[in-house]
């Protein structure tokens, strides 16, 4: 059995996808280690020609909540009342310009440590969904499967998480001058009405 | 042709390549006409990158070693 687990481990990739350290609180070396035991202890309970990647994930998306989620209090996300959203701002801010925008230089300039503490700060459901969606590139379906949860809770999660994270960069390249905090918001209600 | 605001909501699923062949086709007819959706999508695509390309890693080398020493030795 050893063999073909190693083997099947080979086929998941060169990256190897388990382990990654640099989103720091996606699993530690740690969790994966003990995710890589439970997931040997475990495969012949794998079915060959499944998704070997998802599978995988699962059993350590279950390690790391295990291990490391009741320890924290969980902060809530904010609906995003009060909160900056980069698109909303250069989406309201004037018509597109050029093959690359002013804000698109700013993306490029946002520095490692910022990203990845941005993602790290969003809460656990949605950070997990952002990281599989768009660092691990799962799809849906298999976010879906790897978390436990509908589709639709999939895709609420990755909306709500996305705007979290942006917002927060946002943040951070205005507050680093890479990028322009608007002036004032329009006023919901016309003046006149006031 | 789709709406702007239609056009919007479904950037996400777009970007994610989770539209059918005719969705897809239809949400692409209007980016090809309206340039202010072009790019909010161009802007959530290049952010998508910036932060695949920030936030991936590799695992540590002692850790694929312990890993395959465990292979080894479970024969």
């Amino acid at each position: 059995m050893g063999a073909s687990f190693g083997l099947s481990l080979q086929e998941v990739g060169d990256r190897q996808e388990i382990g990654r350290r640099k989103a720091r609180r996606i699993p530690g070396e740690q969790a994966a280690w003990n995710a890589y035991l439970r997931a040997f202890q475990s495969f012949r309970q794998f079915t060959p020609g499944t998704n070997l990647r998802a599978w995988l994930y699962r059993i350590l998306t279950n390690t790391y909540i295990n291990s490391y989620r009741k320890k924290q209090r969980q902060p809530q996300l904010s609906d995003g009342e009060g909160v900056e959203d980069w698109q909303l701002h250069r989406a309201a801010g004037h018509d597109a310009v050029g093959l690359r925008s002013a804000e698109m230089e700013a993306l490029d300039q946002l520095p490692d440590s910022a990203v990845t503490e941005a993602l790290n700060e969003l809460p656990d459901t949605f950070r997990l969904a952002v990281y599989l969606a768009d660092v691990e590139g799962f799809s849906y379906k298999e976010i879906a499967e790897i978390l436990e949860i509908p589709i639709g809770t999939v895709m609420s999660r990755l909306h709500r998480g996305r705007k979290a994270l942006q917002a927060r960069l946002f943040d951070y390249a205005v507050s680093h001058g890479l990028a322009d905090r608007p002036s004032e918001p329009v006023p919901a209600v016309p003046a006149t009405e006031r | 042709m789709a709406e702007c605001n239609e056009t919007l909501r479904e950037l996400y699923q777009f970007l994610d390549g989770e539209l059918t062949d005719a969705d897809r086709h239809h949400i692409q007819q209007h980016l090809d006409d309206c340039s202010p959706c072009l790019a909010a999508f161009d802007f959530e695509a290049e952010l998508r990158l910036v932060v695949r390309n920030r936030c991936v890693d590799t695992v540590p080398d002692a850790l694929r070693d312990r890993i395959a020493r465990a292979i080894e030795e479970a024969g």
